[in-house]
Parts: structure tokens; C-alpha cells; sequence
């Protein structure tokens, strides 16, 4: 069924029909009419779950945590400083194995305060282990929810569906709901192997030494290290599972097919602009006018971010004279973080052999500041008639006035 | 009606295995033991760091024959809240949720979470068990250390400040159950979270729990001390039940006896109030006595 409505109630949608049976938030910008919508889901039992208004969003994923722990699918959703406030949450819930699923409503971080656009805050957050997937408009907002739940299950690893704050969470647009019937054919009820229960105790989480040591029957179990491990290998493991899932998704509901980049207009392209998030489908005008100009350019939004899908990444990119990236967060004192994976993969894919695209790192749109679709055009074009084919050791800013 | 709880009628059944990596002497060992033969089989622990992370043992051997999970140092209320949720979802019905948590995991770090539950009045026991410092990570002041007190973080002068009261904070959430009982009072221990378990709501139980290696004195004289703090009219035994507040045990003794013990002797057999002057006692003696001529009217 179609309706046009905000990216938020896309998002609660997404929940709703994902079957969450715990929820847990605490307010903030502009993640709120998400987690308002779907306590009026609840109290209206349009939606049968328990909504827990908790006095902080670290408490709130410790409710998911729990939640989680003793079998239950859980939910939340956040914002800049108050996913930051769950930072200590976030590394356990990934450590635990747990497979939530929160949705980051992408806005900058303080100091200075903000509550406008950018991806410092998610960013910031990826190297907790949570898989983290960027969407472009609302239509990938109801349908990442629910996939996102799909493969947080599979490999039991928590995952963060981050959308633009106001570019999405507050516009309106069209999209279709998904049938309740289909999603229940896509998503299986959540059994969990282990969960808190006393007719099988068991201790969670328990102070694991550096190496590994016998239990009571002798038998070897891993430490620290070994748990660690598997996090790593399994993350691994999710690139070619979120594939898996995205090709079901795409049988049953007809849509989708992109898990890792969405390519557009990038086949023949000379210069490919990279972005995630809402700004990738504002390149696409970019790319058509630059087109009509002439110019061979195309625009690869990244969708899965971590684990990171470098081999499809650096098949998409690898033919290209130049790569500019187009980035909304900073690791300061080096350069976007995108821009330095992306780096990474195309080195380690083309092994010598051949000559690697020059990539071009650009920040933009932080706190909220407009991107004009004037500066890009100007930006893309500055680089297709760039005659040093060397990859630019300054970055750029677009939008800067100083 | 039930029998009068006493040693020879409390459960068989054990819940934590002996051998367990708590101190000799330990005052959570013995309210722990207690408390989990209060609370049954049918029970979901939820632990933050404190001693009682260590007491559970390391991986995969663990001390605690009840499911227990372990969570961040400052949420372990906001987590017993996520397990009701899941077991509410579920539509599971009596299963005991208790938060175990030390005195810096509930006066402090964990504070804001606890007030938090209890405001929601979230359907649980939250048990805090004060030794009245940072134990586990080598006696450092928390909220609950007593003025006087030399720790590894007032290791000169002492504490300045006086204890936190936590009870008096979670009563006045006025939340269904509050009570205030000693690891040397086990059968008053074992009572009110039994008590607890009957009734719905939030239930905030506070052990003093004396700490041998914390406090300074020999692991033999663990329910000494903790008797000598009862005795003389310094920690009190009570129930707050609707609002209502009742001594308990040998506190409500006191109230009939009419007479304390000299707080001094508890002061002078303990390692870590050896730099306490005697115009500092006496000024804990007048607070003392100051309360207690209130008890009895």
C-alpha cells in the first residue's frame, strides 16, 4: 500500500512490521516523532510490544540489551549526542552478540550544539562491531528496518540503520508499505540458541581471561581474544549474508538488489562520485547535468558501510580515472573516513597490477550547512578537467565560508 | 500462617557453589547465600561490576546456580527493566527479577538508572549490598563511605563527607518496598526479600555487608562488626512498607531496650577509622543518639 509520509513513520513502519517486541527510547532531535509514532502504536495496540520510556539513552539499549539477552527482538533509536551517550552500550551490545536493531536519525555532533544533518555521530560509532547501513530515501528506510532485523538474526550481530536527520526523518514522500503477510514470510520469529531463562541458567557476559581455559569437564573455552576473533570473522561472513537477504528481499517484494553499492549511471563512467546517505540521490542531478555536458560520470552510494564491502566497492571503481568522495564526517587531523576505506580497498584490489583511480576527498554539509547542488556540479567538473592525474594531498571543503 | 523463619527452616537448596572466588570472611558471601535461598530457583539475576562480578566466577566456570546476567556498570537497574519487558512480551509470570548490585554501582555510577526504574515503578527487587566502597578495585571512597573512613582515594584525612543516605532516596520515589538490613542479620535478610518477592512493584533491599581486607579487621569478626553497627543504633534494621516506617529485628529491640551500645568500640576495631578522633566519635555519638531519641518519642 502507498502513503506518503515522513522518513520517521517510515522507520516506525518498518518496526511495526518487523514485530519488535521490546522498545526502548529516550527523546531527542530529530529522532523523536519515530519512537512518539510507535509508542502510539502501542497504546493504540496497533503494535503488541512494551514501550519503556527510560530516563537516559544509555538505558535505553541496557533495556535492549537485557531484552535481547533473555529472547525478546528490541529496538531503538537515537541521535548524535545521544548516541554518543550510549557509546560504553554500544561496544557490549556488539561484544554480546546481540541482534538489535537501531535506527540513528544522522545528526551532528556538540560542541557547539547542533541538531541540524551530518554523519559524525555513526561514524564515530564504527568500530563498536555493529553493522551499520546508510539509506537514501523512505521507500529504503521501511524496507532497510526490516532486513536489518533479518540479518542481525542470522549472524547474530546488532545493527544501525542510519538516515539524514530532517533531509529524510521530517520530509514527506511516497513509498509503499510493505504487506504484513509478505514480511511475515521474510522474517521468522526471533528464537534465540541461548537466552536468560531458569530452567537453563547460565552466566552472560562473565569476566573472559586472556587466554583460553577448561571448564569443569576439562573441555577448552575461548578467551578474550578467541570471542573477539569470531566477531571479526563473522562481520566478515555478514557482506555475503546481507547479499543473501537483500536477493530473498528483492523476490518477495520486487525491489531493492543494491545491498552494498548502488550504482548509477557508473558502467562507463571516467569519474565517479562516492556519498552515502541521502546526498548520493542529490548527486544523481549532478550526474545527469554534468552528462548533458558530456562529462562520463556516475554517482556509487554506499549502503553497507560496515562490514565493509570492499571487493564490490573496488569493482565498482576500479576502472575510473578519479573517485571523489563526497563525506559529511571527519577523523580529525587525517580526512573523511569513507575516503580512507575507500582508499584502502582500491589499493589492496588492484595489487600493483594496473593504475588505481586518483581519489578526491571532499567534506561538506557538517552541522547541517547547505549543500548546493551548484557547488557540486562545480566540484565534479573541477576534477573531470583536473590535468595532474595525482591523487590532491589537501582536502577539500565545499560550502566553506571562512 | 507462615512459621517463624530461623536457621533450621530456611531452604536446603543452594544457589551458589562453595569454593567461590569471594575474600574469607566476606559479608556479600553471606547475604548473598541468604538472599538467594529467599529468592527461589524461579529468579534472573543482573549484575554490574562490583565484588559480586568476581564472586560469579570467570569464564566458563560460574559460581551462581541461577541465570545471571552481567552488564555495564551503571545500568543494572535500566537492565532488570529490558528483562521484565522481554518476560512481560512473553507473557511469563513468576519469575523474581533482581538487580545485585554494590554500594558504588547504586549510590553512584548507577544512580540515575535505579531512579530512573523506580519512577517507572518497574516490577522488580533491586538489592544493594554496601561495603561501603570501592572494593573490587581496591578501596577507593564511593557515596556510601562513612565520614572518618581512610580508603585508597582518602588515604590522609580520611572521608570528609558524611554517607548517602539511599535508602532515604529510593523512599522518597515511594515506591512499594524499601528495607534496610545487615549480612549479620541473616534471618532478617532472608524475611524482608522473601517479602519482596510476594509484591509487585519496585523493591529496594540495602545490605550492610562488612568487608574484612576493606574495613581493617579480621575475617573472623565479619558479624561482630556488623552487629556492633546495628547494636549501637549507627546502621538500623527497618521496613518502609506504603510509606510507612518500622525497626526491625534487633533495631526494634532497641527501641524497647531503650539503650545503645558505645559506638566507639565499632570505630576502634576497625583498621580504617584508626585516625578517627574521639571529638570525632563523639560528634557520630550525638548524631547517633540525636536519631534514636526520635525513634523513641
Amino acid at each position: 500500500m502507498y502513503t506518503i509520509e515522513s522518513g520517521n513513520v517510515a522507520a516506525a513502519l518498518g518496526v511495526k512490521l518487523a514485530g519488535a517486541q521490546v522498545i526502548a527510547a529516550y527523546p531527542i532531535t530529530p529522532q523523536t516523532p519515530l519512537t512518539e509514532k510507535l509508542s502510539e502504536f502501542i497504546e493504540s495496540r496497533e503494535m503488541d510490544a512494551q514501550y519503556i520510556p527510560v530516563e537516559s539513552e544509555h538505558s535505553a539499549l541496557a533495556v535492549c540489551i537485557a531484552a535481547s539477552t533473555a529472547g525478546a527482538r528490541a529496538f531503538t533509536a537515537t541521535s548524535a549526542n545521544g548516541l554518543l551517550y550510549m557509546h560504553e552500550q554500544i561496544h557490549w551490545a556488539a561484544g554480546a552478540r546481540l541482534p538489535l536493531v537501531m535506527c540513528v536519525v544522522n545528526r551532528g555532533v556538540g560542541a557547539p550544539w547542533t541538531v541540524w544533518n551530518d554523519h559524525q555521530d555513526s561514524i564515530s560509532q564504527r568500530d563498536t562491531g555493529w553493522i551499520q547501513m546508510y539509506v537514501c530515501d523512505h521507500q529504503q528506510i521501511v524496507d532497510t528496518v526490516i532486513k536489518a532485523f533479518r540479518l542481525a538474526e542470522a549472524v547474530s550481530i546488532p545493527v544501525m540503520v542510519c538516515y539524514d536527520g530532517y533531509l529524510l526523518s521530517h520530509t514527506y514522500m511516497p513509498f509503499d508499505i510493505p504487506d504484513q503477510k509478505s514480511v511475515d514470510g521474510f522474517l521468522s520469529p526471533y528464537r534465540p540458541e541461548y537466552a536468560l531463562d531458569p530452567d537453563k541458567p547460565a552466566n552472560f557476559n562473565t569476566v573472559t581471561l586472556p587466554d583460553v581455559r577448561a571448564d569443569i569437564h576439562g573441555r577448552m573455552s575461548h578467551g578474550y581474544m578467541e570471542v573477539r576473533y569470531l566477531l571479526q570473522e563473522d562481520m566478515r561472513k555478514a557482506i555475503d549474508v546481507a547479499g543473501d537477504i537483500e536477493k530473498r528481499f528483492k523476490q518477495i517484494f520486487g525491489r531493492g538488489g543494491e545491498p552494498y553499492v548502488e550504482s548509477y549511471r557508473c558502467e562507463d563512467a571516467e569519474f565517479i562520485a562516492v556519498s552515502m546517505g541521502s546526498l548520493a540521490y542529490q548527486l544523481r542531478d549532478v550526474v545527469d547535468m554534468l552528462r548533458d555536458e558530456g562529462y562520463k560520470v556516475g554517482i556509487a552510494a554506499i549502503r553497507l558501510y560496515r562490514p565493509f564491502p570492499d571487493q564490490a566497492i573496488a569493482k565498482t571503481l576500479e576502472k575510473a580515472k578519479g573517485v571523489i568522495v563526497f563525506e559529511k564526517a571527519l577523523s580529525y587531523g587525517y580526512q573523511g573516513p569513507l575516503c580512507a576505506d575507500i582508499q584502502s580497498a582500491l589499493y589492496a584490489q588492484s595489487n600493483g597490477r594496473k593504475k588505481r583511480p586518483s581519489v578526491y576527498p571532499y567534506i561538506l554539509g557538517l552541522g547541517g550547512r547547505e549543500i548546493k547542488t551548484g557547488d557540486l556540479i562545480n566540484a565534479v567538473r573541477r576534477v573531470c578537467t583536473e590535468t595532474s592525474t595525482d591523487t590532491p594531498d589537501t582536502l577539500g571543503w565545499i560550502g566553506l565560508k571562512i | 500462617m507462615h512459621a517463624k523463619t530461623n536457621i533450621f527452616n530456611l531452604p536446603e537448596t543452594e544457589f551458589v557453589h562453595p569454593g567461590n572466588r569471594a575474600c574469607a570472611g566476606c559479608g556479600l558471601g553471606i547475604a548473598y547465600r541468604i538472599g538467594l535461598k529467599a529468592l527461589g530457583k524461579d529468579t534472573i539475576l543482573v549484575v554490574p561490576p562490583s565484588c559480586l562480578t568476581v564472586l560469579q566466577g570467570l569464564y566458563p566456570i560460574a559460581a551462581t546456580k541461577l541465570p545471571c546476567l552481567n552488564v555495564t556498570f551503571a545500568s543494572a537497574a535500566a537492565a532488570a527493566t529490558g528483562v521484565i519487558g522481554a518476560l512481560q512480551a512473553f507473557g511469563r509470570e513468576g519469575i523474581n527479577v533482581v538487580a545485585w548490585a554494590g554500594d558504588g554501582g547504586t549510590s553512584d555510577i548507577g544512580l540515575q538508572a535505579l531512579s530512573g526504574a523506580a519512577e517507572r515503578e518497574s516490577n522488580f527487587i533491586y538489592i544493594c549490598y554496601d561495603n561501603e566502597a570501592y572494593m573490587n578495585t581496591g578501596v577507593q571512597r564511593s557515596g556510601t563511605t562513612p565520614c572518618g573512613a581512610l580508603t585508597a582515594t582518602t588515604p590522609i584525612k580520611g572521608k570528609l563527607q558524611k554517607k548517602k543516605d539511599v535508602p532515604a532516596i529510593m523512599a522518597a520515589h515511594h515506591i512499594s518496598y524499601v528495607a534496610s538490613c545487615s549480612a549479620a542479620y541473616p534471618i532478617d535478610l532472608y524475611d524482608k526479600i522473601k517479602k519482596a518477592t510476594g509484591m509487585t512493584g519496585t523493591k529496594y533491599i540495602h545490605i550492610h555487608t562488612p568487608c574484612p581486607p576493606g574495613w581493617g579487621f579480621d575475617p573472623r569478626y565479619t558479624i561482630k562488626m556488623g552487629k556492633l553497627a546495628v547494636e549501637s543504633g549507627l546502621y538500623d534494621l527497618y521496613e518502609i512498607e506504603c510509606d510507612q516506617f518500622r525497626l526491625t529485628d534487633a533495631s526494634e529491640k532497641l527501641l524497647k531496650k531503650k539503650k545503645l551500645r558505645d559506638v566507639d568500640k565499632y570505630f576502634k576495631s576497625q583498621g580504617r577509622f584508626k585516625i578517627m578522633t574521639d571529638d570525632q566519635i563523639s560528634a557520630i555519638r550525638e548524631d547517633i543518639h540525636r536519631k534514636w531519641e526520635a525513634y523513641w518519642g
